[in-house]
This record gives C-alpha cells, structure tokens and sequence, in this order.
C-alpha cells in the first residue's frame, strides 16, 4: 500500500473534518454539560407515556426555575435547569408527584458556575502538560522528529473529536475530559508501535528509501493494529449498547476516538514524519 | 517426556488460577468501595468564604474537616469521607445516606451561637458550650435544646444575665436570631434553653450542631450531587454485564486468531484481572463508573501486549527458525515495543491522575494500575507459559502460521 504516496488525500480528508469542526465551534459552539458552566440535572424515573413536553409544563408551573430543558430517555427523565437548592428539589418532586403517578426521584446534580471554568482550565492544562510529557519521552527514546509527528496526530485527533462534539452538539461533562486524554494515551500508543517498527527498519544495514520503509513499517505492523483496535472495540460496543445510561456519552467518545487514533497513527503520524524528514 | 511434563505444569498452573480466582472472588469483592455513582449517596464541595479579618488558612480547612467528620459521625452515616480539595475547599462524600436534605443541613451550617444583648453586643458565644442536648415538650408540640456552659461560660452567662434583668437577651445561631427571651433573673447555673419553633428533629440536628463545634469559617455549597441507589445499582449491573460480555469476545477472538499462545492469553487475562482488581481492593480504591471503563479499557491494553508479542514471534516463525527461537526473539523485540508504547500512556494517565479529579482521578488510577499490572503480566507469566508450551507441539499450525 502505498500510504506515503497518497498523504494528500489523508490531508483533504482530516482537514475538512478539521475545518468543519472549527467553523462548528464558532458558530454553534458546544453543548456544555453542568459540569462546565453550572447548573443543575434532576433525574426522575417515570411512566414512560409521559411526554416531555407535559413535563417542562408542569415544572415552569412550579414557579420555582427560570428554565427547565427536559430530555427523555425511556422511562428516565432529565430535566436540566439552573442551580437549585434543596429545597427547589423538593418542590419539583412534589409538584411532578402531585401530577404524575408513579414518580420516583433519582438524584439531583447541582454545580456552581466557577467549578466549571476551573474544570475546563484544569482539563486544558493537564492535556498540555500530557502532550509536552510525551514529547519529551519520545524525543529521548526516538528522535524529535518522530516526537513531532506523533503530537501533530494527537492534536489531529482531539480536534476531530472536539470538532465533532460541537458539529452535533454532543454534551460535554467532565467524563469527556478523562475520554479526550484515554485517546490521547490510546493514540500514541498506536503511532508508537509503527515508529518502533520505522525505527527498527531505520536500523536495518540495507535500507530502503525512506517512502518505501514506511509503507513497509505500517504494513507490518497492520496486523497488530487491526487487531488491537478491534480487541478494544469489543467493550467499547458491548458498552456503549448494554452498559448503564450514565456511561454513554463517554464511551461514545472513546468509540470515535479509538477509530480516528487508529486512522490518524497510520495515514497522519507516518506522512508527517515523511515530511518533516524530507524537509529537514 | 519433556511435552508430558509442559502439559502438566501447564493444568496446575491452570488450576491453582482458578483457585486463586476462586477463593480471591470474596474478599475483592468485599474490599472494593463501591463510588457514590454505583452506591448511591451524597457528593458536596464546599467552598471556604473569606470575610474581613478572617482569612482561610490551611488551618482553617483543617480544623474544618475536623469539625465536619464530627457532624456527620453523629449523623450515624458509615465511612463518610471528607478531605480538604486546593485552597480553600472541603469535599463531603456520604456514600447511602438516607436522607440527604438533612445532610446538607447540617453540613452547611456554621453554627455559630452567640447571645446578644439588646444592643447587639455578644455576651457569649458557643465556643462555652459544654454540652447540648434535647428535650421534647409533653404532648411532643415543639422542642427545645438545653445548653450547657463549660466554666468560663457559665461565669459570662451569669454576669450578663445580672446585667440585664428586665430586658430581652437574644439568642443568635448563624447571625439570625433564633428567639429572645426576657431575663427575669440571673442565672448561675451555668446551662440556658433554646426555644424556638423546633420540630423534634430539628432540635435534635441543632444540638448536634452545638456539640460538634462551630466551624472556623462559613461555607458555600458549590457543587452537590446526590445519587439515588437504585439508579446506581441498575447502571452497575448493566455495565458490569456489558464489561464481561466485552471480555467474552476478547477471549473467543484471541483463542480464534491466535489458536494455542491466544489460549495462553486468555489463561493470562484472568491473572491480570485478579491481579488488578485485587491490587485496587489492597489500595482501597473506590471503583467508579469510569472507573469500570477503564477496566474494560486496560483489558484491551493487556490484550495489545499479546498482540505485539504473538505479531513478532509469528514474523520470526515465517523466516524458518524454530518456536523456541521464535519466541525468544520474539519477546526480545516484542519487549521495548510494549515498554515504549505503555509508558507513554503511563504519562498520560499520571497527569490523569495528578491533576483530575473524582470520576476523573478514579479512572486515571484504574488505567495506571492497569498498564503496569499488564507490562508485569506480559513481560513474565505469558513469556514463562509460552516457552513451556514450545515444548508441547512443534507445529506451526497451533501458532496460525
């Protein structure tokens, strides 16, 4: 296969995932989750006839809210609002239980709006410092080159992920956080185990020429990819259709993020190692 | 001969691991804390406010924390954990607390009494107290909570009650005041009532509140979140199921695409599953939902060890060296790939762990057990049961070559 040669369809590719993602971003913005910009999530199990929309009624009647979104999930009801104490907890459930039968209270999260900004700082900071880490570690058992290269693909892959979340307005929680940095781990993972192989084929007394190594790196190391990647999308899938609601979102991030890691070790990491290597 | 013998060590170690797994089942499960995601139970972050001239030292949170497991051990709640969070915060995790309304009310409260004169002057303040404790009124209408001075206070209490025979002396708990009784004499005795229009149960957290201490500072609620347990259990349930249907097919496809060494990675998965899970009930670590995942996640990193290893040895086999050679320098190569390529996710999963918090510290530390408990397994254990079973069969085939 000839992977070096054809980078430039890689690069149109990514770049318009990449581009859509950052038009997205400025023009719809994200679907930030309570644990962002504060809030409240009240959750109640109810009968599943009920509609939304009765729902949101009955809870604006309350009085108690300014606003209430309401998303509904079979029998589980989400209803989204800002902050609330204790007491407007109990008034809603009150007032649900008064009009629906069968209401059951699950849990309320409740978060103030400067946890959110310190969480997204926290988040940002820590995916920095990972990067940088991994940098320096690769720098130091490689060469720069391939340090380079395996960053570019990691800020690949976070942006298409990001780009993604805003394009359909997926929620992020702090959940998302702890996915973007598996992936990133995951990621370099990949791209690690081709440039072992580049590096070992570099070793090599009757070398080739350096489009030709690659291409042969990737190929044998493709086994070892396919299977990996399916090995860890087994739980991944099983997961994301039978595991609890709670864990969706984010399993759905590392479904996605699992993939592009995959495509992006191969069809960016490599080229971009192609071009630095060719250029320095 | 020597294939009898590799065949019998193979089955003992096949049996003692099971044993182990089986009589390990019972005390991993029992020792590893459940989070309040799958317990259900109460998570609140409170945050220390700065007033003039009193300022939040590391002091303060501490005597804080101090205070607060005080309060919530006499709220009869099991294994409450309460640790100071950066500066200036204090985070409060009640895992199956019944009632958490209650909680949060007795949490929250500063609980500073003092007693005012009409003036506004403080005469005393609770820092006195000696002891608090409830009375119902007959007929159970209303409650009231009798306090008791130490020396100090009981001097104090008695000169301001001598200074204010005939007027009102104003009971103060938190700034509000709580009720204002007129003084018809001084008293001496050393111990004052507090009514008000308690309900039983009020009276009863406020005597609570006095008998723990008043905290050094007031708090603010930032964040609280409290889970039912019956949302909790259900998602534990499915995503338990759903881990071990993931693992299923992680078996299957091994022992499918890699025949005899997949077999040995599915002998060694189940030693790397007691051996993280039990490292983390060793740790105490709370297992989470995320938690969970990262689990299943790690699984599959354990998995990719093999992966690279059985890569590396097939690529050996096709060049025509024997297994026992192919293994060798299998491993050999197979190791600073696997080195390598988990250390960088190591790093990862550290800063993962240094600067995340809740859910996303819970995970970080299941992740990093999980990649060295993985290395270790690998690198050893799968090596040892390979080199046996080179001894077995000297078929290609049974490596799906």
């Amino acid at each position: 296969m000839l992977f070096i040669e054809k980078r430039k369809y890689f690069y149109i590719f990514s770049t318009i995932l990449i581009l859509a993602g950052i038009i997205s971003m400025f023009a719809q913005g994200f679907n930030l989750g309570i644990d962002f910009k504060g809030g409240a999530i009240l959750r109640y199990k109810m009968d599943p006839s009920i509609s939304a929309a009765e729902v949101r009624a009955t809870v604006e009647d309350l009085k108690v809210v300014d606003e209430a979104n309401i998303q509904k999930s079979g029998d589980e009801f989400f209803i989204r609002t800002t902050e609330v104490d204790q007491n407007q907890t109990n008034i809603i459930t009150k007032g649900l239980q008064a009009k629906f039968k069968d209401v059951t209270y699950q849990s309320v999260e409740s978060v103030g709006a400067t946890m959110g900004s310190e969480l997204t700082r926290n988040a940002v900071l820590s995916v920095l410092v990972a990067l940088a880490l991994m940098l320096v570690y690769i720098t130091f058992r490689f060469e720069w080159a391939f340090g380079v290269a395996a960053v570019f693909a990691l800020f690949h892959d976070v942006l298409i992920v990001v780009g993604l979340f805003s394009i359909f307005q997926w929620q992020i929680d702090s959940a998302f956080i702890a996915a973007i940095l598996t992936i990133i781990g995951f990621s370099i993972n990949d791209t690690i185990v081709i440039f072992d192989r580049v590096r070992e084929n570099l070793r090599m007394k009757k070398k080739d020429e350096l489009p030709t190594l690659l291409n042969k790196s990737i190929m044998q190391t493709m086994n070892r990819s396919v299977n990996t990647v399916l090995t860890c999308l087994f739980p991944l899938v099983t997961l994301y259709f039978f595991g609890g609601s709670t864990i969706k979102t984010f399993v759905l991030t590392m479904l996605i993020g699992f993939i592009f890691g995959a495509y992006s070790s191969i069809c960016v990491a490599s080229p971009v190692y192609y071009e630095i290597k060719q250029r320095g | 001969m020597r294939k009898n013998t590799s065949i019998a060590i193979i089955l003992a170690i096949i049996i003692a691991l099971g044993m182990l797994t089986y009589f390990l089942n019972k005390p991993i499960v029992n020792n590893l804390d459940l989070g309040l995601d799958l317990s259900g139970g109460l998570h609140v972050v409170l945050e220390a406010q700065e007033s003039a001239g009193q300022k939040v030292t590391a002091d303060t949170i501490q005597k804080s924390v101090g205070i607060l497991r005080t309060r919530v051990d006499k709220l009869g709640v099991s294994e409450p954990i309460i640790y100071p969070q950066g500066q200036k915060r204090v985070v409060v995790e009640l895992a199956g607390v019944q009632d958490p309304e209650q909680a949060i009310d007795v949490i929250k409260n500063t609980a500073q009494l003092e007693f005012w004169d009409q003036n506004g002057k403080v005469l005393v303040t609770g820092k006195h107290l000696k002891d608090a404790k409830t009375t119902v009124n007959q007929g159970g209408e209303g409650a009231e909570v009798n306090i008791e001075f130490d020396k100090e206070g009981s001097r104090l209490f008695a000169e301001a009650t001598q200074a204010n025979i005939g007027k009102p002396i104003s009971i103060v708990l938190d700034k509000k005041v709580v009720s204002a009784p007129t003084v018809n004499e001084a008293i001496t005795g050393g111990s004052a009532r507090i009514t008000g229009n308690f309900t039983a149960k009020e009276a009863e957290d406020l005597a609570v509140l006095l008998r723990s201490g008043a905290l050094p500072v007031s708090f603010k609620i930032m964040e609280k979140r409290t889970v039912g347990p019956t949302l909790g259990s259900d998602s534990l349930d499915k995503s338990v199921k759903a881990g071990l249907m993931g693992l299923i097919a992680i078996l299957i496809f091994m022992l499918g695409y890699y025949r005899l060494p997949g077999l040995i990675a599915d002998i060694s998965m189940v030693l790397y599953s007691v051996l993280v899970l039990g490292t983390m009930a060793l740790f105490g670590s709370v297992l989470t939902l995320p938690g969970i995942a990262a689990f299943a996640l790690s699984i599959g990193m354990a998995v990719d060890a093999n992966v690279i290893i059985y890569e590396h040895i097939k690529e050996e086999l096709r060049t025509g060296k024997t297994i026992k050679a192919s293994i060798e320098s299998g491993f050999k190569r197979a190791f600073w790939t696997i080195f390598d390529a988990n250390l960088t996710t190591l790093i990862a999963a550290v800063v993962l762990m240094y600067f995340g918090t809740g859910p996303i510290k819970g995970f970080a530390v299941t992740l990093s057990i999980g990649i060295v408990a993985s290395m270790l397994v690998a690198l050893t254990f799968t090596r040892y049961l390979l080199v046996l079973s080179a001894d077995i069969t000297k078929s290609h085939k049974l490596y799906g070559v």
